[in-house]
């Protein structure tokens, strides 16, 4: 007991509250900026961290990454621009509530279910993070490659397009994946000897294209939409409640899907919200009414990538392994701090873990009244003309895609997938599959190419493995189940004929 | 590009009260006179970043000016190479330099090698260890060399990075000790130690020819152990991980080290400054008790040490990649 007191006291001091403040306000502001993410966000809190106590240091980490992953939604409810990648799966969904006037509900959404699945993936790494850890190191490569593959097939379940399109989206997304060296073979792909295409496309600057900047362009063609309804936005929290009681099941599911996705390494928030978007849809009474402006793929997901947030740490804290990006870059910071990852931070230093479990649930605490705050300041962005607003916006993304590695190079990217994307929107290809495809095309490849080098070639383990058997069951059955229902609807009248 | 060397030369002409021509001599007197910017090749939050931001914030208290790190990614660690390669050589670029620059030009993947730079110092350098699960048969090395000579080839697999990294030479270059073929333990690709260790832990692969600090959490955890390393001595930090030699007598040794350098035609009292700056960096506790709290290796060696250092090297890398069949033919 006395740890917990002691972890209070550590909380309590100055320093690491006054570091929670700023960073929490650091994180909300970077994470709303198209362009900027969330890891990026971490990255250049590093050198910071040199000069602060290692409570403080991890502090920092948690809490703007927590507020950036939810201020990611809000460019993305409100211009149809998504701030970070975590936010890409359901941002159609959320800027088709704001054309319909609601857009504090779909805000108000993000924000409390964001804060709900913090605190539930907190509690879980709580309770869980022995037990999450040790189904993190029963993943081989064979049970990463059905599990990416079942985010691939994502795609046609959370576009509105024909399948068939949003399967071409994906497919450009897997062709852009090919682009460099990083690849199990390590040789140069579709390099054209360029040095810059060496390193591969990043997932980044291609959705601020396709996102951002054909929004731009769309809106350099096209007449201005009838303006939203000018009233004051309503009460942000004000229909939360009812929503809480209206999708209880979305909400856990999505927190239960972040926490497990979260905890495995490699996977991350980005494809929580994915599995998250994708499951709720698929098991929806109205699955027709999904990217109508419709909260209930929005419960979610929202809660799902918060809470694969804090499953991320699982792994990061008991083993060293980073479950996602944020905490590959935190593991350096706990290392410098003398936190080193390892069962024994769970015992020797036990006040220093219960010190980290209160700044996350105070981080996601702290999102509300800063969340709100941070909407009611960005919803001016409404209000602002076009010819103002849509200037600023290209500018940021030019400087957002420069700054994550001071390469002029992200700039033309940007500005190619721009166009990729006017022209896949303009013929009704969805580009948030293109996405997904460039997301999961290295991880599909890397994990089926490396299981392939350890069985010799040998198919049978990927359905051997216990684990692997499991999700290579519900790989096939969810790849075959379209086929299935068809095939029904084509004997039923037949049968009605005889 | 023209606009900004003029407008800086202009500045520090200014600075100095002297025309611009005259500059290189005035500072050469009080370098450095204005911010200097350092490159690193790869990512913010890594570990070649951290070190560099270390060093450059203990070279700002050494010399009086800030050191700005400036993270130039992209092309697999080439673009941020050729910028430090290709910056005007006046003393006001440097960067960190990785032992990725004495393996790409192997594979034809730039121009650019070891003597496209200016020296100034190496900092760091971390041997691989041979790591196994901690429900591996063998307990030590012996008895894993054994068993992998008497294995068929491929039966092994190995893993810690990308194929034709610095993890994979370590391992292709121990096998070539061993009078082995290089791909006598095959090659698994991954994305990296950590997931390399995690593969290790869930079963997937026999070994990790990764750095014992990158292992690090993963042994202390109990599921993994580090049966030797690749160093001509044993790491103070890990005390009971033997080194190759002592254990079963292959003299073998290699590593992947970060150092400091600039543009080729510094010129030479800058240089000489900046490696005595770096020397007082190396010697400071803040930095030691950095890469002690990182587990990274210190090893020092002043300009002509760190040349011949990248020579051993090249030559080194070069023979396990052409015997691991990754050059360019």
């Amino acid at each position: 007991m006395s740890a917990v007191f002691d972890a209070f006291s550590m909380v309590a001091s100055f320093e690491v509250l006054v570091a929670i403040l700023i960073s929490a306000v650091y994180g909300m502001v970077i994470g709303a900026l198209p362009g900027l993410t969330a890891t990026m966000a971490i990255a250049l809190l590093v050198p910071v961290t040199f000069y602060l106590s290692p409570i403080a240091a991890v502090a920092t980490i948690i809490t703007s990454s927590a507020m950036a992953i939810f201020s990611g939604d809000i460019p993305g409810c409100l211009m149809r621009i998504p701030g970070t990648p975590a936010s890409a799966a359901y941002t159609d969904e959320s800027y088709a509530l704001t054309r319909k006037g609601q857009a504090e509900l779909a805000l108000g959404a993000s924000l409390w279910f964001s804060a709900l699945g913090g605190i539930a993936g907190t509690v879980a790494l709580m309770i869980l993070a022995p037990a999450l850890a040790e189904m993190a190191l029963s993943f081989s490569t064979f049970e990463y490659f059905w599990l990416s593959f079942l985010g691939l097939m994502c795609a046609t379940l959370v576009a509105r397009s024909s399948p068939i399109k949003a399967i071409a989206a994906a497919l450009l997304g897997l062709l852009v994946a090919c682009v460099g060296i990083e690849n199990p073979g390590g040789v140069p792909r579709f390099t054209f000897g360029l040095t810059d295409l060496l390193g591969g496309i990043e997932p980044l600057p291609a959705l601020v294209g396709v996102f951002a900047v054909s929004e731009i362009m769309r809106a350099m063609i096209n007449a201005p939409p009838p303006p939203i309804p000018e009233r004051k936005l309503g009460s942000i929290l004000g229909g939360q409640w009812a929503l809480t009681r209206r999708y209880p099941k979305q909400m856990w599911r999505g927190n239960i899907i972040g926490v497990l996705i979260g905890a495995l390494p490699g996977a991350g928030a980005d494809m929580a919200a994915w599995v998250a978007y994708a499951t709720s849809k698929r098991f929806s009474k109205e699955p027709e009414k999904f990217g109508t402006g419709h909260p209930e793929g929005l419960v979610e997901s929202g809660a799902a990538n918060n809470s694969a947030l804090a499953g991320g740490w699982v792994p990061a804290l008991l083993f060293g392994i980073p479950g996602d990006t944020i905490t590959a870059i935190a593991i350096g910071v706990l290392y410098m701090k003398g936190l080193n990852p390892g069962p024994t931070l769970f015992t020797e230093k036990a006040s220093s873990m219960y010190a980290l479990y209160i700044v996350f649930l105070l981080a996601n605490v702290l999102m509300i009244p800063l969340g709100i705050l941070m909407i009611r300041v960005s919803k001016q962005v409404l209000r602002a003309p076009r010819s103002v607003a849509m200037p600023l916006i290209l500018l940021l993304c030019a400087v957002g895609a420069f700054a994550i590695g001071n390469n002029p190079f992200a700039i033309v990217l940007v500005a190619v997938f721009g166009v990729i994307g006017f022209m896949m929107e303009r013929n009704g290809y969805p580009v948030a599959a293109l996405v997904l495809g460039i997301v999961m095309g290295t991880m599909v490849e890397q994990n089926f190419v490396t299981s392939l080098i350890k069985s010799d070639g040998d198919l049978l383990p990927f359905f051997e493995r216990p684990v692997s058997s499991v999700l290579a069951t519900m790989t096939i059955a969810a790849l075959l189940w379209p086929a299935i229902v068809w095939l029904l609807r084509r004997l039923r009248p037949a049968e009605a004929a005889r | 590009m023209t606009k900004m060397t003029r407008r800086g030369a202009l500045a520090a002409g200014a600075l100095a009260g002297i025309v611009p021509l005259a500059r290189p001599a005035i500072a050469q007197a009080r370098y450095p006179t204005r911010p200097v910017q350092f490159l690193v090749p790869w990512g913010a939050g890594g570990g070649t970043d951290a070190t560099a931001r270390i060093v450059a914030s203990l070279l700002e208290q050494e010399l009086g000016q800030p050191f700005n790190v400036v993270n130039r990614t992209g092309g697999s660690g080439v673009v941020g190479h050729s910028a430090i390669a290709s910056a005007a050589p006046d003393g006001y670029t440097i960067g960190i330099i990785t032992v990725e620059i004495c393996m790409m030009h192997w594979q034809g993947l730039t121009e650019l090698t070891r003597s496209s730079f200016t020296p100034l110092a190496l900092m760091n350098e971390d041997p691989p260890g041979v790591q196994v699960s901690s429900s591996s048969p063998h307990k030590d090395i012996k008895s894993l060399a054994e068993a992998i000579k008497a294995s068929p080839p491929g039966k092994f697999k190995a893993s810690g990075t990308g194929q034709g990294g610095i993890w994979h030479l370590g391992l292709a270059g121990w096998l070539g000790a061993m009078g082995l073929k290089a791909d006598h333990v095959r090659w698994v690709p991954s994305n990296g130690a950590a997931p390399a260790m995690q593969d290790l832990a869930a079963g997937g692969i026999d070994m990790v020819t990764c750095s014992v600090p990158e292992a690090r959490a993963i042994i202390e955890a109990g599921r993994a152990k580090s049966l030797a390393i690749m160093a001509p001595e044993r790491n103070p930090q890990f005390p009971d991980v033997p080194t190759l030699k002592e254990s079963i007598g292959v003299d073998y040794s290699v590593g992947a080290w970060r150092g400091i350098g600039g543009p080729l035609k510094m010129p030479q009292e800058i240089a000489s400054t900046l490696t005595a700056a770096l020397q007082k960096v190396w010697d400071s506790k803040e930095f030691k008790d950095f890469m002690n709290a990182r587990g990274f290796g210190m090893v020092w060696a002043d300009a002509d040490g760190y040349a011949k250092h990248m020579e051993e090297s090249d030559a080194k890398l070069g023979a396990a990649m052409k015997a691991a069949g990754l050059t360019k033919a």
